[in-house]
């Protein structure tokens, strides 16, 4: 198996690094413990396990590492977060809960390469102290969790999990605990309240977090999929080379999927920075369809701030560049008022109406609101209905104003991220594309009542001024 | 303090165990571990809360006490941090509100709860919170006690911007037999469903659905019936969970409410009852942290109907001669004969059984009485159950500890009374406050062996039926009084409304009976009311050593050691 063939197809583009995706829909690969052992698996494990746990969290650290489920946090920093002197049990959760609209990079992990994460988990636990980590994965897996459920069961019958792994004395328990399909629990402190088998509402942060209250009332690491399987790439590669890689403060690969309206959609490995959002595009993703061209990015899952492929952007030195120029790095698209987030990049060309795109963000982020703070739970329907009536011609301008109003009064008042998550695209979308929003709308409209309650409302509660 | 001074305002508040804390442009002090929202309602500058509760877990759900928080500059590494001419460090704000329940001051902390970026808060999710609720007022049962109603009025915006259809959820859900819901008045507060699992420890209420459609509701197959079910209603901060004994009754704005205790067991919980004119509406907890923190049990929240019950005795009656049927009589000549009768009774026949749910002062003014009348008998109905682990005290009575500490001494036993009784050794009896048909034991034939029964009750029952002389008391609501409840805490009973048609205060009845049997105790003779007994018995009992009725307030005072604790006190006193 030294020579990596991939099935027809499903080549690498040149410009591809495959690291994690080394053994995605690669011919004769399957997700059997065998055929890792075969390729080299587990061996990494063997050694990682004869160091001291804190040289895995200094290996890390050095490597610069940042989270890849969206928020690109330091992931050796978040270790380093257990508090000292912790006499309670660590626990480590994999966060596979992987919802965001427009991101589909861990699923190929877990359905065709389950043994890499299992690997890399392990020296997580091991650097972090953990003996019992959990394997979150969302309901809407159902494969994937028979997978990882048997490669669980063959990796402890190999004694790589269980009692005194490998003669090394760590014990590790993992166990697969499935969700209930609701895109909140990918938040860590929802996830956590949905293993306590609690209704998954966010848990207030400051002033705890997870790192020191979570499972169960103890220290708890939650990372993603892909950055426990970038963990073992550490471990691979040592931290150094890998922080050599990629840009300067992002380093490694990163997998991006690419959705919409491109000629080739679909998921692309590239070391972080290395190419451009137009040589995405362009090149890796073959274009705009025919006769078609580019109008706006989504560069990082739904929901991170949406781009517009027309606007002139100023480069740090201040020379103009476009949206296709910016380096596919967390800080390029930071810099640029977006957010690489999950690597989700949605791409939507000419044909494509946005307020009925920012109709259809808000349609699922209305839905998924957990309900339990306010802004969140009350805006999100209420944005939700402003863009039906936009599309459906009933809205008058001043309505847009009030959607990017009812937007801004979300952000930053909510008890997690959710609302950021939801009022970002509309926020956005109007800053963006304000005047498609406009056409829409017709002044006349805001004279009319547009449901029963506001007409009964004008009719006994109006004054006659 | 002058700049050239060298200890700063940290250090004075450090050696006191305290931090500095800027609230609104001015310095204060607080202890470690204050949560924001606390600090600033201490020093007047108001929070609004929904979800938080000083006795429940931190849900930090409503959004509604975001305020401003700076504090002072991260410093780099070495740099010397710069202090103003206070001595306090320059405070940087934050351009993001945070939650005032969850966070705790912190040492030179600065909040504004003033502003745009608090006012932008608050009216933001105020208008969420409006955007779905029905806006029915004017038939909901919360409107004056209302928190919703309240924000609005002082930090909402006066108009909606919301023309969408509203969502739809239950109402009128009968949740359990006390408590009614209506969803789509909820602000998903959960107060209701943290007390219910951390205070009461049921878990029977939850929420379902998410986003806009998330309402509380019962788990499957569940009511709400626990008997603390009614703090649900309390604790509601709007008008979903209305109780429903008190539901379209009253407005609440037309009620009185006077602070009193609750009488239905030793406990002695801390109430408010709620009047207009001369009826009792509703009663709630009081807050008192020594006794019944926020709660009170609902079988005694919703024991206050005999008040104005058809049963009250309204005037005095008399039996004039033996057979004769009662008739009404009134105050002066039913308590003149009374008086001639009693003194016919030979005190060594004669027996008193007194109630443990009397007065102090009562209790006092009788054993007055027995000692005018020379009885020698005299014994209480004891009421001894099972606590309930919470709230409800094993003993049935309000104020064993003062009957024990009044008349205890020269107590003889109930069982010889009423052998007594029974035998025909005693053929007089005082029944003060007690049906000595019910649990004292004494069935209606042996009540006919007395020659003379005189009773002091507020309402219609067996001993009444049979009794020579019925002197109509009052209940709790109609006087003042102090009861000194099982962990030895002596509490006020406050008058709320007046006596019931020509029904008098317990006290004054038996001081005027004293005085008609010849005692010339002047200071009985001056008292103008209850009140100015405390101070008389104050002189007598050890225990009452120094007090005054003022001086005991509305939250008591314990008194006596007895050793008996309250459970949910010491749960709550053990949690923190």
């Amino acid at each position: 198996m030294s020579k990596i063939n991939y099935l027809p197809g499903k080549e690498p583009h040149p410009s591809e690094t495959r690291r994690i995706f080394r053994n995605v829909d690669r011919e004769g690969y399957n997700p059997s413990i065998e055929c890792f052992i075969e390729d080299g698996g587990y061996k990494l494990l063997a050694d990682a396990l004869k160091k001291q746990p804190s040289e895995i969290i200094d290996e890390v650290k050095k490597s610069g590492l940042r989270g890849r489920g969206g928020a690109g946090f330091p992931t050796g920093v978040k270790w380093t977060f257990i508090p000292r002197g912790n006499t309670k049990p660590v626990y480590l959760i994999c966060n596979c809960d992987e919802s965001e609209p427009g991101t589909f990079k861990d699923r190929f992990v877990v359905h065709q390469d389950p043994h890499q994460l299992i690997e890399g988990m392990i020296i997580s636990c091991f650097a972090v102290g953990a003996h019992f980590g959990v394997v979150y994965m969302r309901e809407e897996f159902p494969e994937a969790a028979k997978i990882m459920q048997k490669a669980l069961d063959d990796a402890k019958s190999k004694n790589f999990l269980g009692k005194d792994i490998l003669g090394s004395g760590f014990d590790l328990e993992i166990i697969l605990h499935r969700g209930a399909g609701a895109y909140i629990c990918g938040e860590e402190t929802s996830l956590i309240n949905s293993i306590e088998g609690l209704r998954p509402y966010p848990r207030i942060k400051p002033p705890f977090f997870p790192a020191a209250i979570g499972l169960y009332g103890c220290p708890t690491i939650v990372n993603n999929v892909e950055s426990l399987c970038q963990v073992r790439q550490v471990m691979e590669m040592g931290g150094e080379v890998f922080a050599q890689t990629g840009a300067p403060r992002s380093p490694g690969t990163r997998i991006i999927g690419v959705s919409g309206d491109v000629k080739r959609p679909g998921y692309y490995e590239v070391v972080s920075g290395s190419i451009t959002f137009g040589e995405l595009l362009n090149d890796l993703c073959g274009g705009p369809k025919e006769g078609r061209s580019f109008k706006a990015i989504i560069p990082g899952g739904s929901s991170s701030k949406v781009m517009r492929c027309d606007a002139q952007l100023k480069a740090a030195n201040g020379s103009p560049m476009s949206v296709f120029d910016i380096a596919l790095d967390l800080d390029s698209i930071a810099a640029h008022g977006s957010m690489s987030g999950s690597g989700g990049v949605i791409v939507m060309d000419d044909s494509r109406s946005m307020p009925k795109v920012l109709n259809n963000l808000n349609r699922f982020y209305a839905w998924e609101s957990c309900g339990q703070c306010t802004p969140c739970r009350e805006g999100n329907p209420w944005m939700l209905k402003l863009t039906n009536r936009m599309l459906s011609g009933n809205a008058a301008p001043g309505d847009v104003d009030l959607l990017k109003d009812v937007a801004d009064q979300i952000c930053g008042k909510t008890v997690c991220a959710f609302g950021e998550a939801c009022a970002w695209p509309t926020q956005a979308f109007i800053a963006k594309f304000r005047e498609e929003f406009v056409a829409l709308t017709e002044p006349i409209n805001a004279l009319k009542p547009h449901s029963d309650e506001a007409r009964a409302a004008r009719q006994f509660l109006g004054r006659e001024d | 303090m002058s700049t050239t001074s060298t200890i700063l305002p940290k250090d004075e508040a450090a050696a006191q165990g305290e931090l500095n804390v800027q609230i609104n442009g001015t310095w204060h002090r607080f202890a470690p571990g204050t949560r924001i929202a606390d600090a600033c309602n201490t020093v007047g500058a108001h929070v609004p809360c929904f979800c938080y509760h000083p006795k429940l877990a931190i849900a930090g759900s409503c959004r509604m006490c975001l305020v401003e928080q700076g504090m002072p500059p991260r410093l780099a590494p070495g740099q010397e941090p710069s202090y103003d001419a206070q001595g306090y460090q320059p405070l940087q704000w934050m351009p993001r509100a945070i939650i005032a329940c969850a966070n705790t001051v912190s040492e030179n902390m600065g909040i504004r709860t003033t502003g745009n970026i608090t006012a932008e808060a608050r009216r933001g999710v105020l208008e969420f919170l409006l955007s779905n609720h029905p806006l029915d007022c004017p038939i909901c049962d919360q409107a004056g006690e209302c928190k919703l109603q309240e924000y609005s009025s002082d930090y909402g915006s006066g108009t909606s911007r919301f023309q969408e259809e509203k969502t739809k959820k239950g109402k009128n859900i009968d949740l359990g037999p006390r408590v009614n819901l209506d969803q789509e008045r909820c602000v998903l507060c959960h107060r209701c469903v943290r007390f219910m699992r951390d205070i009461v420890g049921e878990e029977v209420l939850g929420a379902v659905g998410r986003g806009s459609n998330c309402a509380i509701s019962c788990y499957p197959g569940l009511k709400l019936d626990s008997n603390y079910s009614l703090n649900t209603v309390d604790l509601c901060p709007v008008g979903a969970l209305t109780s429903k004994d008190f539901r379209f009754k009253m407005r609440v704005w037309f009620l009185k409410s006077t602070p009193s205790i609750d009488v239905n067991c030793g406990t002695g919980s801390n109430i408010s009852i709620w009047s207009r004119e001369q009826e009792i509406y509703r009663l709630t907890p009081r807050q008192n942290d020594q006794v019944n923190s926020c709660w009170m049990p609902d079988s005694h929240r919703l024991n206050y109907k005999y008040i104005n019950a058809e049963e009250r005795i309204l005037n005095p009656t008399v039996r004039t001669d033996i057979g004769a049927p009662q008739r009404e009589s009134t105050w002066d000549a039913c308590l003149k004969l009374s008086a001639e009768q009693l003194q016919k009774c030979e005190a060594s026949k004669t027996a008193i059984i007194v109630s443990a749910r009397m007065t102090n002062e009562e209790l006092y003014l009788v054993r007055a009485l027995a000692k005018q009348l020379g009885i020698k008998e005299i014994a209480s109905v004891s009421r001894k159950g099972k606590s309930d682990g919470m709230l409800i005290s094993a003993d049935g009575n309000p104020n064993t500890t003062g009957e024990q500490m009044i008349i205890a001494e020269k107590a003889t036993a109930l069982e010889g009374i009423c052998s007594g009784i029974k035998s025909g050794r005693i053929t007089a009896l005082l029944a003060l406050g007690e049906d000595i048909t019910a649990e004292a034991g004494l069935s209606a034939d042996n009540i006919k062996n007395l020659d003379y029964l005189l009773t002091l009750a507020h309402s219609k029952n067996g001993t009444t039926e049979l009794a020579d002389v019925t002197l109509p008391g009052v209940t709790f609501a109609e006087k003042y009084g102090t009861m000194i409840n099982v962990t030895g805490r002596i509490q006020r009973l406050n008058q709320a409304i007046e006596p019931i048609g020509n029904s008098r205060d317990d006290w004054s009845i038996l001081r005027d009976l004293i005085i008609l049997l010849g005692s010339e105790d002047e200071k009985l003779a001056a008292l103008k009311s209850a009140r100015d007994l405390v101070t008389i018995m104050a002189d007598e009992f050890a225990a009452m050593a120094g007090l005054t009725w003022g001086s005991i307030g509305n939250d008591g005072k314990a008194i006596i050691s007895t050793g008996v604790t309250i459970p949910l006190i010491e749960r709550e006193q053990a949690s923190k």
